[in-house]
């Protein structure tokens, strides 16, 4: 394909003001950073990490941790289907077994384990996007370290408690 | 002992009469007869025309194996017939071809009427339109109605994966939901039976269930209970649904209203790896697919074979596959006697005992649990002793559907390979005999506990040499000199020959644990080193081999096995 090119205009061609129009965005942050007193350091992004941490917006995909429901139940039903989504299979899932646990009634089937090796983790989302109960969700963290290779495996316990609380409006399973 | 193997034994089938039918359009000849689910010829039905032509009509409780329901409607299929004149001659059309009228609502003229395929008979010139615009309708209504009080339970549900109600919803289904009003709440978790789960919010009242137990088995304990929506499966009041054969009513229930006790909440099937396998527990061989994930065995299902087990399997077999995962499996070479425990060491020990012993100093005790291929060596193995051999007998209860007295897989194979004598176990007071007089030095024991079977551990202690191979711990094997550990026939391939002559083949579906070795993989270095006769290395060779030189395996090969197995004179 070839490209048409603008034509310029004779401003355009001098150059002198698209070099002047540079020359203003400099000295327009020199004279704030003098006078107003803002620094890099307090602005949101881009600034003096890990001291000031970012503030990530909403919607960002972060780490995908497990969520409780309102009543402090587990979500999680073990339905596997983001470990058989997962891309680079970081999910395992041991599910409970003919023997469920008698506190979560007779139809949710909490996983007895739940593990997310977050060192494989591509934060792809696809968890979230495929749990039919809504227990998954990629939240803020972005930041993940630690010592040793095993403790980036994390587990239920840790998974749910860093995921906190869902306000679910659907309470799929109050009533069955 | 005929030399001639044989498959199927069925008489020449006469010509068959045929029916010229089109289905969507297209011209088949179809027979006018097909065999119902006990073989007796009926009439055939539209939704067979339909397979014939390669076209899936779906369906719930339509079973090829069951009898006729009609009940869940799924199958409805637009047609039409010739018209027929006052005459009795068909109408034909201006171009000379037979008028079609097809079949309408008698008081909606405008409307097609569908009739279920799994329970209409095709008659000449009769046109089906499994794929019009009708048919999908009548299809779409149908899925409408049964998921109108169907639970959201596809994330708990271990059918999910397998269900026909999933499958067909997708394939026939409307996408949204137009119900709006609240479902009606059956129970759930319903204890059926000590190995089967009823939740009636799944059931789609199909009757499979129903007609299994009360047809096939010949236990008439379930039915269904209230009226209208509240219609429930149930067993007869007082009772439990405990035949020998009730999960097979989990493997053809299309929804997850039946779930396996056993199976329950393990591992989404998904997951699972199909292996074609035998089952072991008696000697009808029932052929078997195992589901296995990340080497771990979760269930046997069975696997059709109309000349062996139809599509059924008994509750006890499909649950006697627990101690393959055990956890005191026995996975080590070993032996009180052997002071590096390796296999090359163990191998050599043992062929150098091998060689220095005498004719009739050997004895073998090998197990009608093992493959044709291992029996086969041994015999190889006894051949250049004039070695005694025998396997133990073992025997339960039979019935009059599958499960056989004879509770072990291959005593056919045993007695055809000449290691056991006509009357299993015969022989094995004369090896006690033997072992007590001192002429028997060296013992060979495969797969089994001999302490139990007249040779006591204290008879053990006189032998100079006990060479044991097993899975899991007995007193025999804690009392070897040298011990291999062997494979459970999920870890290797093999065949079996079952007690009506059916020999069969069986794949690998788990990856042997710890250091233990198919059996018939260091038999073969066994017998290569003591006998010095070449061998095949791959377990096709092997049994190609055994096949020239065991008579009633003439003219049997391991490809020729197939996924049915051949029939051969016993």
């Amino acid at each position: 394909m070839i490209v048409q090119r603008k034509k310029l205009s004779l401003l355009e061609r001098l150059y002198l003001p698209a070099l002047a129009g540079g020359f203003k965005v400099t000295w327009r942050h020199f004279a704030n950073t003098l006078f107003k007193g803002h620094t890099a350091g307090k602005e949101l992004s881009g600034g003096y990490y890990p001291e000031k941490k970012w503030v990530v917006g909403e919607g960002y995909r972060g780490a995908p941790y497990l969520v409780r429901d309102p009543e402090g139940r587990t979500k999680c039903v073990s339905c596997q289907l983001c470990e058989f989504v997962c891309p680079p299979k970081a999910i395992k899932i041991t599910p409970p077994g003919p023997q469920g646990s008698p506190e979560v009634g007779n139809v949710e089937k909490a996983p007895q384990e739940f593990e997310i090796n977050m060192l494989r983790c591509i934060f792809c989302g696809f968890c979230q996007e495929v749990c039919p109960e809504e227990a998954i969700f990629l939240q803020n963290d972005y930041s993940l370290n630690a010592e040793s290779r095993e403790e980036l495996i994390y587990n239920k316990e840790k998974l749910l408690s860093l995921g906190g609380v869902h306000q679910d409006k659907i309470w799929k399973w109050k009533n069955k | 002992m005929s030399t001639q193997a044989t498959t199927e034994t069925k008489p020449t089938p006469p010509p068959i009469e045929t029916v010229k039918i089109k289905v969507d359009g297209r011209e088949f000849d179809v027979p006018k007869m097909t065999p119902d689910w006990q073989g007796k010829l009926q009439p055939t039905t539209m939704l067979q025309a339909c397979q014939v032509a390669g076209i899936d009509v779906p369906h719930y409780c339509y079973h090829p194996k069951l009898p006729i329901a009609g009940n869940c409607r799924m199958c409805l299929v637009e047609f039409g017939t010739p018209a027929m004149g006052p005459d009795r001659k068909p109408v034909l059309n201006p171009d000379g071809t037979p008028k079609i009228i097809k079949s309408v609502l008698p008081y909606e003229p405008s409307s097609p009427r569908g009739a279920i395929a799994c329970a209409s008979p095709i008659s000449p010139g009769m046109e089906l339109y499994p794929s019009s615009e009708a048919t999908k309708q009548m299809r779409e209504g149908i899925l409408e109605s049964l998921l109108i009080n169907h639970p959201l339970d596809c994330p708990i549900c271990d059918q999910a994966g397998e269900c026909k109600l999933q499958e067909y919803s997708v394939d026939y289904g409307k996408s949204a939901s137009r119900f709006v009003e609240e479902k009606v709440h059956k129970p759930k978790q319903v204890d059926l039976g000590p190995r089967i789960m009823l939740d009636d919010e799944r059931c789609i009242l199909c009757t499979r269930c129903i007609r299994f137990t009360k047809d096939i088995v010949g236990d008439d304990k379930l039915g269904i209970v209230n009226r209208g929506s509240y219609n429930t499966i149930a067993s007869y009041p007082g009772t439990k649904f405990e035949n020998n054969y009730t999960l097979n009513t989990v493997d053809i229930c299309p929804v997850g209203a039946l779930t396996s006790k056993d199976f329950r909440f393990k591992m989404r099937v998904w997951f699972l790896k199909e292996t074609k396998s035998l089952c072991t527990s008696c000697g009808t061989g029932c052929n078997t697919i195992i589901g296995s994930r990340e080497n771990v065995m979760y269930r046997y299902e069975p696997r059709e074979n109309d000349a062996v087990n139809s599509t059924w399997m008994c509750d006890y077999g499909r649950l006697n596959y627990k101690w393959i995962n055990r956890e005191d499996r026995l996975t080590q070479v070993q032996g009180s006697k052997l002071k590096v425990q390796t296999w090359a060491n163990a191998i050599q020990y043992i062929s150098e005992i091998l060689l220095r012993a005498a004719a009739g100093s050997v004895a073998i005790v090998a197990s009608a649990r093992q493959t044709n291929e291992e029996l086969y060596l041994l015999k190889k193995l006894a051949a250049k002793f004039n070695a005694i051999t025998d396997s133990v007998p073992r025997v339960g209860e039979g019935d009059r559907l599958l499960l056989d007295p004879d509770r072990n897989p291959n005593s056919t194979g045993s007695r055809l390979i000449g290691i056991a004598p006509e009357k299993m176990g015969s022989s094995l007071p004369k090896i006690a005999d033997g072992i007590r007089g001192g002429s028997i030095k060296t013992l060979i024991v495969f797969g089994e506990d001999v302490t139990k079977h007249g040779i006591t551990a204290e008879l053990l202690s006189q032998l100079e040499h006990l060479i044991v191979s097993d899975i899991l711990p007995s007193a025999t094997t804690a009392a070897a000199h040298y011990f291999l550990p062997g494979c459970a026939h999920v870890e290797k391939r093999g065949s079996f020959v079952n007690v009506k002559g059916r020999v069969q083949r069986f794949m690998q579906a788990l990856q042997p644990k710890g250091d233990a070795r198919p059996e018939w993989e260091f038999l073969h270095e066994l017998v290569i080193n003591v006998t010095g006769q070449n061998g095949f290395v791959s377990i096709e060779g092997l049994f190609n081999e055994m096949a020239k030189e065991v008579p009633a395996f003439h003219g049997v090969t391991w490809a020729g096995l197939g996924d049915a197995g051949v029939t051969v004179q016993i």
